[in-house]
Formats: structure tokens, C-alpha cells, sequence
């Protein structure tokens, strides 16, 4: 049993009416890399609000390294470097006063470590926050980040507005992080090819409710796709038990399932249909067919 | 090395390295012998999860198109690997199943896409189709 390092319990959280997150439980393993994927506004960054301890849980718990980060702020937020999505840096600020600044919060911020990301990143030292353009915002953010070596890698949207060249180097940066460290990340995304590359362990959150929590691995290996083909053409989607979705048009459709298929194939051979293709479908497919 | 990863067709990332791993073993643009990246390297270069190159290496191990030497990371073994040439067959039929395929839709029969075959074989063959013509 790999140990946790985020454990969140029945977490419920509403804004005036409007519900943002639904009882949702989840744990993240020491040494992942856990994708948060869902559609704007789906609760992704309320989560993350939670576990960094910038939102009280009123229903439900969260812990971090075991502990309650509203309660112990300093022994959780020490051991995490963040990323937020809107980069909030100080704008008047040079680029070696921040990590100077940075400094002095973090006992374990290692000096050459910080260099190295700073010349690997091509950001002049001498220049000013509010100069720096939208990639630059996105490296210099992920130095602060990175740069105290947290146990845990927390990014929001970390690649959301960047040019590919960006996106690479911040994808990259989070390989890197779990290649030489073997530390966790949890990073939020809705670019789900880019959460099928580098996450080991993925949540889908819809309307503030966990759709589905699992690795990677077990997630496609829970869901199949078939190609079925039909005499004749069907006027309108065929209904079939356990399918999560069925698109398609007069004589073939594509049909998502998932967990047992057995029943889904004898209905399909019930109703005269073959299957002309078994796949397993891709991440994309899996949380569109969830969510539609 | 240069490898393509899809995220669109669903087929396992870890199962892309490997199949085209041994594609370019049977293509001998890997020599046995030749060192691959390490696990971080084509991580970064693909940017994908290092555990999964990692899984890809270890099956194309156990498959025996790599060893590993103590410490010093992944190289194409030597030579005379059944799976070479399992996989020559393997890239041979799938073009041959095409080249079927499309001499059916155009009505052509099998003798006489032989017959082409044996054809365009004497063009691109001329030292063979010489022997041929005295023999």
C-alpha cells in the first residue's frame, strides 16, 4: 500500500446557492502524478483552494501530509510549491528580489538550485515582474515554485494561454520534477492529451462531483469502446444497457462502456447488431462520454 | 531516435515506445549495440511520464530487443533476434493485406499481380534478372 499524501474526505463546499463542490473523496499517492481534469467551473481550483488551505472545509476534511492546512498553514504550505493559474507575482518586484523574497518563506530553498532554473528558464535577473511577458510570468512562477524542492507540485492550469514552446518546458519541468525527485504533482488541466501524457492518476470533476478517480491504467482498462454495424440503418441512437455514450449514424455506431461489457454484447447480438471493432478509448473520449 | 506519441487512438503510451521500438529495430535504423536514451532523456523529449518509459523499456527487455548493463542504461541487443524478423513478417503482411486489397477493388487477379510483382522485381533487380534470362 503506497502511503498518501492528500487525503480529502466528503468534501462538500457551496457559494451562496450555487453548490461548487459535492461530497467528493480522494487520495493521492506518494510519488504521482495526479491530473485534475474537468471544464471551467467545474470545482477544479475550489479543490485546489482547499488543499493549499485558502478555503476552510465546512463539510467533509481535507489532509495534507496527514495535517489540516487551515490549522497548520506552516507545516504544509512549507513543504508545497504552487503554481496558481492567474501567476500572481509582484509586479514591481526584479527578478532577484523575488526568489530573495521567495527565500526567506522557505528554510529548504536551495540557492544554486534556484540559478539553474533561472538560466535553464532564460530570465534575466535584473528585470521587473511587470515587464515579462506570459511565458515568462509562467517560468519565473514555476522557479518560486519549484526552486524550496516541496514534496508536492501544485499547478493550476499550468499551461493554460501558453504558446507551445512554454507548455513544453513547463510539461517538462513537471517530467523532470518526478524523474530526479520522485515527488508529487498534482496539476489541473482541461487539456486531457496533455494530462494522458504525463499523469499517472487522473480525477474527472463535473459540476463539482467526481465523476471518476482512479490510475490511469485502471481508467482505460474500466472502459472499452466498440464499433457495432447494424442491417440496417437505426433512426435514432439504439439503446443499449451500460453504455456511457453512442454516437453515430444509420448502420455503424461507436458506443462507450464501462466495467462489465458482457451484458452490452449480448444486447448488441440480441438486436441482430455485430461488433466490427473493440477498442479502448482514448482519455478525451472517456471524459466526454462521462460528462455529455 | 525519433518517436511519435498519439493520445488520439487510445493505444497505451507505454505500447507505442514498445511497438515502434521494435519497428525500428526490424527497419535496422537501431543497430544492435546502439545505446538508447535514458529513461529521463526521452521523457523530457516526449514529454511524457518517466514511469512510463520506464515500463516500455522493461517489457521491450523481457521481449529481448534490449538489454540493460549495470548502471549504464538500455542497449539494442545483438543481433540474430527471433523478434527481428517475427517483425520483418509483421510489416511485409500488412502491406501485402493493402496491395490485396486494393488489386481486388480493381479486379485484378492474383496471378497476374504475381506475375507484376515478379516484373517489377527483374526492374529494380538488374544483376538477378540477368541470372534469370541465362539460367
Amino acid at each position: 500500500m503506497v502511503e498518501s499524501v492528500i487525503e480529502v474526505r466528503g468534501l462538500t463546499r457551496r457559494f451562496g446557492k450555487k453548490s461548487a463542490l459535492h461530497d467528493v473523496s480522494l487520495t493521492i499517492p506518494r510519488g504521482s502524478v495526479f491530473g485534475l481534469v474537468g471544464e471551467n467551473g467545474a470545482g477544479k481550483t475550489t479543490l485546489l483552494k482547499h488543499l493549499l488551505g485558502l478555503l476552510r472545509a465546512e463539510i467533509g476534511s481535507v489532509r495534507v501530509f496527514g495535517r489540516d492546512p487551515v490549522a497548520d498553514p506552516v507545516g504544509v504550505l512549507g513543504r508545497i510549491g504552487c503554481l496558481s493559474e492567474d501567476r500572481d507575482l509582484p509586479d514591481w518586484m526584479r527578478i532577484d528580489e523575488l526568489m530573495r523574497y521567495n527565500q526567506a518563506f522557505y528554510p529548504t530553498w536551495d540557492e544554486d538550485y534556484a540559478d539553474e532554473l533561472r538560466r535553464e528558464f532564460a530570465l534575466d535577473s535584473r528585470q521587473r515582474v511587470s515587464t515579462l511577458s506570459r511565458g515568462q510570468r509562467a517560468r519565473a512562477g514555476l522557479l518560486m515554485a519549484l526552486a524550496h524542492r516541496p514534496d508536492i507540485l501544485v499547478l493550476d492550469e499550468p499551461s493554460s494561454g501558453l504558446d507551445p514552446v512554454v507548455r513544453q518546458e513547463i510539461l517538462g519541468a513537471i517530467v523532470r520534477t518526478v524523474a530526479d525527485e520522485g515527488r508529487t504533482v498534482l496539476f489541473s488541466s482541461h487539456l486531457l492529451d496533455e494530462v494522458e501524457r504525463v499523469a499517472d492518476h487522473v480525477a474527472m470533476l463535473h459540476e463539482g462531483r467526481l465523476m471518476a478517480c482512479d490510475s490511469l491504467d485502471q481508467i482505460r482498462r474500466q472502459h472499452h469502446r466498440f464499433i457495432i454495424r447494424f442491417d440496417q440503418p437505426q433512426d435514432s441512437s439504439p439503446q443499449l444497457p451500460g453504455a456511457l455514450s453512442c454516437c453515430g449514424a444509420g448502420q455503424e455506431w461507436t458506443v462507450l462502456c464501462n466495467g462489465g461489457s458482457e451484458e452490452l454484447v449480448q444486447a448488441v447480438l440480441a438486436r441482430g447488431a455485430t461488433i466490427v471493432d473493440e477498442a479502448s478509448p482514448s482519455l478525451e473520449e472517456i471524459f466526454v462520454s462521462r460528462v455529455s | 531516435m525519433q518517436l511519435q506519441i498519439s493520445t488520439r487512438d487510445g493505444i497505451p503510451i507505454y505500447l507505442q515506445i514498445v511497438n515502434q521500438v521494435k519497428y525500428l529495430v526490424a527497419a535496422e535504423r537501431l543497430a544492435p549495440g546502439e545505446a538508447l536514451p535514458s529513461v529521463r532523456k526521452l521523457a523530457e523529449q516526449l514529454v511524457i511520464n518517466p514511469n512510463t518509459v520506464a515500463r516500455a523499456y522493461r517489457e521491450l527487455e523481457t521481449a529481448g530487443v534490449l538489454t540493460t548493463r549495470r548502471g549504464a542504461g538500455f542497449y539494442v541487443s545483438d543481433g540474430g533476434s527471433p523478434l527481428a524478423r517475427r517483425e520483418h513478417i509483421k510489416i511485409l503482411t500488412e502491406r501485402i493485406d493493402v496491395l490485396l486489397a486494393e488489386a481486388r477493388q480493381m479486379d485484378v487477379d492474383l496471378e497476374t499481380l504475381v506475375g507484376w510483382l515478379h516484373k517489377r522485381n527483374r526492374l529494380l533487380e538488374p544483376a538477378a534478372s540477368r541470372e534469370n534470362r541465362h539460367g
